[in-house]
């Protein structure tokens, strides 16, 4: 294992972290940190992001595995989404047990 | 400048300060990374080692204090046996009390002080002192999890670069004499045995080879050579670097005595 080899200078690679807060609900993004493997990825997570009991479990994903949109594109991506309202469930009543929509 | 206190001399008193110091001393050199670490995650890391040694060495020294009154002698609390001790009346191994020295030896030291204190408090979760068996329940999950990432640490470094290599195998070589210490026997320690108080400390010495030794495997790293001194720092006495660490620990309540925030 090369610590100050993977990737290049003396940058370790970047991962996101995802944290879920409580059984039963998503993993939330969270932030992200540097770290030289997976594993030590999730014992600094724990360190960094779950220290006031914030979390009951970790995701750490290498940074370079998420594919993202382009900024430049956000017209052509979302914009034609604008006048489209009847696709929100706005005209209907929503029963007042209904707590996650 | 406030008087300095003595602790009492009963064997169980010293057992738990035995311990306490131990945790004690070894939260403030770990603290001593703090804004030095390599990176910021780490820093966090030993940050919250340290706070977490530190709860442990608050609960320990509370439980002597209670016990010490209860033998007979002043009743102290957790804040006057840590900071209005003399040298002479703390208790820990020296190897805690060694400067932080480099990354390599800092992780070294949390390893093999680790390695010694998860089987300590998994004993001391069966203690005939109800106080010192729920400590303990906390703190073996606590003390898991620095034995772990202390052991990541060990294994990448110790089979990393030339210079890690070297600079791990150097920090084994300069902590390996003062390993003795931590299974020693003596009266203290069997009493504590006995009254069931916790286990004699040489009975940990077979978890904690198998331990070390798997990490020191997959690490690639070589034992050192056992060396016959015993440290004495358990029975008060220290190396030149203990006055030094207690001068700072103990500078404010010296000045300020009784200072809260």
């Amino acid at each position: 294992m090369s610590i100050n080899q993977t990737t290049g200078a003396n940058e370790w690679p970047l991962w996101e972290v995802f944290v879920r807060n409580k059984a039963g609900l998503d993993h939330k993004h969270c932030g992200s940190l540097h770290a030289p493997d997976a594993k030590m990825a999730l014992q600094m997570a724990r360190d960094v992001y779950t220290r006031r009991q914030e979390g009951v479990s970790l995701w750490v994903v290498p940074s370079s595995a998420i594919v993202a949109s382009d900024p430049g594109e956000k017209s052509t991506m979302f914009d034609p989404m604008e006048d489209k309202v009847y696709r929100h469930p706005t005209f209907y009543d929503l029963p007042a047990s209904l707590d996650h929509m | 400048m406030t008087a300095s206190i003595q602790p009492s001399t009963a064997a169980g008193v010293q057992y738990l300060l035995r311990l306490g110091d131990a945790c004690l001393v070894l939260s403030h050199r770990i603290s001593e990374w703090i804004g030095h670490a390599p990176i910021l995650e780490e820093e966090l890391a030993l940050g919250n080692i340290a706070l977490d040694l530190l709860g442990q060495s608050r609960a320990l020294l509370t439980r002597a204090g209670q016990l010490g009154a209860g033998a007979g002698g002043n009743a102290f609390d957790e804040d006057q046996l840590a900071y209005l001790r003399e040298e002479r009346h703390y208790l820990n191994p020296v190897m805690m009390e060694l400067p932080r020295g480099d990354f390599a030896f800092t992780q070294v030291r949390n390893l093999v002080a680790a390695c010694w204190l998860l089987p300590m408090w998994t004993r001391l979760q069966a203690s005939t002192d109800a106080e010192v068996a729920a400590i303990a329940a906390k703190a073996v999950k606590e003390v898991r999890y620095h034995q772990q990432h202390a052991a990541e640490w060990v294994v990448r470094l110790g089979d990393g670069t030339e210079e890690s290599t070297r600079r791990m195998q150097d920090a084994l070589r300069q902590i390996w004499p003062y390993v003795n210490e931590l299974f020693a026997a003596d009266a203290i320690d069997a009493a504590a045995e006995a009254s069931g108080l916790g286990p004699a400390w040489s009975s940990l010495k077979p978890d904690w080879d198998a331990a070390i030794d798997e990490v020191l495997a997959e690490a690639r790293l070589t034992r050192p050579q056992h060396t016959p001194h015993v440290y004495e720092g358990v029975r008060g006495v220290h190396s030149e670097h203990m006055g030094h660490l207690l001068t700072t620990m103990q500078s404010l309540q010296r000045s300020y005595p009784g200072g809260v925030w």
